[in-house]
């Protein structure tokens, strides 16, 4: 600053102004119009020139032209850093995709599983409705009441030749815990009184299921012999449409340390 | 009186003209209107104390502008131009914060 003189007023003494000297010279510049006025009118227009062009630079420029290598330098950087964290951030997400695809399958791979399971054991135990082929056979008793041993014999043979499910007479299903007891004017499966004549559905592989009804003194054999004739129908889709309330084991409890 | 018609007219010149900024200047020019605003505001203030002087106005007005243009350019080639724009700004920026408080106190008495 070339200021010996003082009209950098910060670097002289501060000389205390009687109150109101200040806007009195304002409102007097204002209204008489002096050669110095003129000087600082046109430094003022300068100012003003530049500062509007300057403001219209940095609002047009959005190119790198104007800056220094070393701004250059550090734009670079600051992209080169911007791209690493972004990088980063998509490798991090992404495996967190791969964790939750791959805890997604597998959830999904175990609910399957534990789905088959189910309808496995609900067939079993006779809770759903089931459909698939079978045979229907039909008993009609000609001259003597059906045996219950028979009846059993009857039942075992078909489970071992394969029976999924059954029901007598489209009312009881079969299933492990079935009992069956002889009756006046029919038999009790499961408490249930049946009377003649008996309709067995059974689903399962119906040439094997015929075969173990009809082979040499088997049940259908047997029937005969007691009194009774048999009628076998092998068929396509069967329905059996009976279920059994699912009963909670009160003594039996799964035995996991096996 | 004057003196606001010549910044009203610098600034209609500038939204008149659109002018580029030449490439070369483009990073003395921010610099050189801070300056100027510092010589403005210091003059302002000499002029509420009583002591301005068309003369020293200019003279400061111009080296004001010279000065902060050429140490940018001296730490251009230095390798620290980014820097020392930045320095300057805030020496130029304090002593406008304190012009400005001296001529509040003309004016508004606080």
């Amino acid at each position: 600053m070339p200021d010996t003189k003082p009209s950098m007023p910060d670097t002289k003494p501060r000389t205390p102004t009687e109150p109101g000297a200040g806007r009195q010279r304002l409102r007097t510049a204002l209204l008489k119009p002096s050669r110095a006025q003129v000087v600082v009118a046109v430094l003022l227009a300068v100012v003003g020139f530049a500062a509007v062009t300057q403001v219209r630079a940095t609002e047009v420029d959005n190119t790198y032209a104007g800056l220094r290598e070393q701004d250059l330098i550090d734009v670079l950087n600051g992209l080169a850093g911007t791209t690493q964290r972004a990088e980063a951030e998509i490798a991090r997400l992404e495996s967190t995709r791969r964790d939750l695809q791959s805890s997604t399958d597998s959830r999904q791979a175990a609910l399957a599983q534990a789905q088959d399971r189910a309808d496995t054991l609900a067939i079993l135990a006779g809770l759903v409705p089931v459909t698939g082929p079978g045979i229907r056979i039909t008993i009609t008793e000609d001259s003597a009441p059906v045996d219950v041993d028979t009846m059993l014999d009857t039942i075992q043979e078909l489970r071992a030749a394969g029976a999924e499910a059954m029901q007598i007479n489209g009312k009881v299903r079969i299933v492990a815990q079935s009992s069956v007891e002889e009756a006046a004017g029919g038999i009790y499966v499961d408490g249930t009184l049946l009377s003649a004549p008996y309709v067995i559905d059974v689903i399962g592989e119906p040439h094997t299921l015929t075969g173990g009804m009809t082979f040499l003194q088997g049940p259908q054999a047997q029937f005969e012999e007691d009194g009774q004739s048999v009628q076998i129908d092998e068929l396509q889709s069967l329905d059996i449409e009976s279920v059994r309330d699912p009963r909670q084991p009160d003594y039996a409890q799964p035995d996991t340390s096996q | 009186m004057i003196a606001a018609l010549g910044l009203l007219v610098g600034i209609l010149l500038g939204l008149w003209f659109r002018p580029d900024v030449p490439l070369g200047l483009e990073p003395y020019l921010p610099i050189a209107v801070v300056a100027s605003l510092d010589a403005v505001f210091g003059g302002l203030r000499a002029y509420l104390d009583g002591i301005f002087d068309d003369k020293v106005f200019v003279v400061s007005f111009i080296s004001n502008v010279v000065i902060a243009a050429a140490i940018v350019y001296l730490g251009d080639k230095l390798g620290v131009g980014g820097q020392l724009s930045t320095g300057v700004i805030v020496v130029l920026g304090i002593r406008i914060f304190s012009n400005v408080a001296a001529i509040r106190r003309h004016l508004f008495h606080a």
